[in-house]
C-alpha cells in the first residue's frame, strides 16, 4: 500500500511578510506549500483561467488542467483586485475545485465578513496574526477531504463490482432475460 | 563547556529582550517568529524582520507622499496604513500597530492634522522598534558567534 503522501496547501496572501509566515506555519506541520501573491495567480495554478469571452468557465479549466494536487487552500481577505471572498466563491463554483476546503484569513474582526465566508463555503476563518494552534486545526479538514475521495472511489469500485457480477449471471443462464446494467 | 562571556551575554539577552516585551516595544507575535526558527531555518526572524524593515520604509516613504498632495486621496492613505498595520502586526512591533490603528481611524474622519501627527509618531515608534531588533539580533550574533545558543524567553504574563 502507498505511503500516505504529505498534503498540499495553496497558500494566497499579497503581503510577502505574511506569506513567509503562513509558510513556515505549515511547513512545520509537514505540509508541503505553495505560496502565491494574488487570488488570480491562485486560479492560475488551480488550472481556472480567464477565457476572453467567458470568465473562468470550468469546461476551459478542464483542459488546462494542470498535475498538481492542491489539498486546501488558504488565503487573505483583503487583497487588492479580486479578494479572498471572490477566490472562495470562484472555487465553490467549480465543478473540479469546489470539494477542496478553503480557510479564509483577515486581520479583521468583522463578524458580517466571518459569517459571509462561512456561508460561501469556508471552513475556518483565522484572525491574523495566524497562529500554530490555527494550522493545527487543518489536518481535521483534510483528513475529513481524503477519507470522502477514498469513499467515493470505493463506492465506484463497489457499484463496477455489481455491475460484472449481473453480466457474469446473465451469461451462465442466457434463458434469463439479459439485466440492463447501470450507467 | 560554556564560558563566563557566553554567560554573560545570554543574561544579557534576556534582559534585553525581557525590557522590550516589558516596555510594549514586542508582542507575543514576536515570540511566535522566534519558535519557527530552527537548525534547519536558522535566519528566519533575521529574514522576517528585514523584510519588515523594508517594507515599513517603503509604507512611511508612500505615506509622506500621499499626505503630501494638495488633494489628499485618504483611502490611499488608508491602504498604506492597512498594510503597515498589518506587517507590524505580523512581527510582533506592538507600537507600530498600535499607531496605526489610531492612524486608520483619523483616515476614517480624513483630519488631516491628526493624520500628519499620526505620521510623525508610527515614524518615531518604527525608529525605536528598528534599533532595538537590530540590537537585539546583534547581542544574539555575538553569542551564536561565542558558541553559545540564543536562550529562550520563558513568557509567563
Amino acid at each position: 500500500m502507498a505511503l500516505e503522501t504529505r498534503f498540499h496547501v495553496l497558500a494566497v496572501d499579497d503581503s510577502l511578510i505574511d506569506r513567509m509566515l503562513i509558510e513556515r506555519l505549515l511547513k512545520t506541520s509537514s505540509f508541503n506549500v505553495t505560496t502565491v501573491d494574488s487570488a488570480t495567480k491562485a486560479l492560475k495554478f488551480l488550472g481556472l483561467v480567464e477565457d476572453e469571452l467567458r470568465t473562468f468557465e470550468t469546461s476551459v479549466a478542464s483542459e488546462i488542467h494542470q498535475d498538481v494536487d492542491v489539498n486546501l487552500i488558504i488565503t487573505d481577505y483583503c487583497m487588492p483586485g479580486m479578494t479572498g471572498y471572490d477566490l472562495l466563491r470562484k472555487i465553490k463554483e467549480s465543478k473540479s475545485l469546489k470539494n477542496i476546503p478553503v480557510v479564509i484569513m483577515s486581520s479583521e474582526n468583522v463578524p458580517s465578513r466571518i459569517n459571509r465566508c462561512l456561508e460561501e463555503g469556508a471552513e475556518e476563518f483565522f484572525l491574523k496574526p495566524v497562529q500554530q494552534a490555527d494550522v493545527n486545526k487543518l489536518k481535521p479538514h483534510l483528513m475529513k477531504s481524503r477519507n470522502k475521495g477514498d469513499q467515493d472511489q470505493e463506492q465506484e469500485q463497489d457499484q463496477h463490482f455489481h455491475n460484472k457480477r449481473k453480466d457474469m449471471e446473465a451469461i451462465s443462464s442466457p434463458n434469463k432475460t439479459r439485466l440492463k446494467c447501470s450507467s | 563547556m560554556q564560558n563566563m562571556e557566553v554567560d554573560q551575554m545570554q543574561r544579557q539577552y534576556l534582559d534585553y529582550i525581557k525590557s522590550l516585551f516589558l516596555e510594549g516595544f514586542l508582542d507575543g507575535q514576536f515570540l511566535q517568529l522566534q519558535q519557527l526558527q530552527d537548525e534547519n531555518n536558522p535566519d528566519f526572524v533575521v529574514e522576517v524582520v528585514s523584510l519588515f524593515f523594508e517594507d515599513s520604509e517603503r509604507l512611511l516613504n508612500d505615506l509622506t507622499f500621499a499626505l503630501d498632495q494638495k488633494g489628499i486621496d485618504f483611502k490611499k492613505v488608508d491602504a498604506h496604513v492597512h498594510q503597515l498595520k498589518g506587517s507590524s502586526s505580523s512581527i510582533g512591533a506592538q507600537r507600530v500597530k498600535n499607531c496605526c490603528i489610531a492612524f486608520r481611524n483619523f483616515c476614517e474622519e480624513q483630519n488631516i492634522d491628526e493624520c500628519l501627527s499620526c505620521l510623525q509618531q508610527v515614524k518615531q515608534e518604527y525608529c525605536h522598534v528598528k534599533n532595538k531588533l537590530e540590537t537585539l539580533i546583534r547581542l544574539e550574533q555575538q553569542i551564536v558567534a561565542a558558541g553559545g545558543s540564543i536562550p529562550t524567553m520563558e513568557f509567563s504574563f
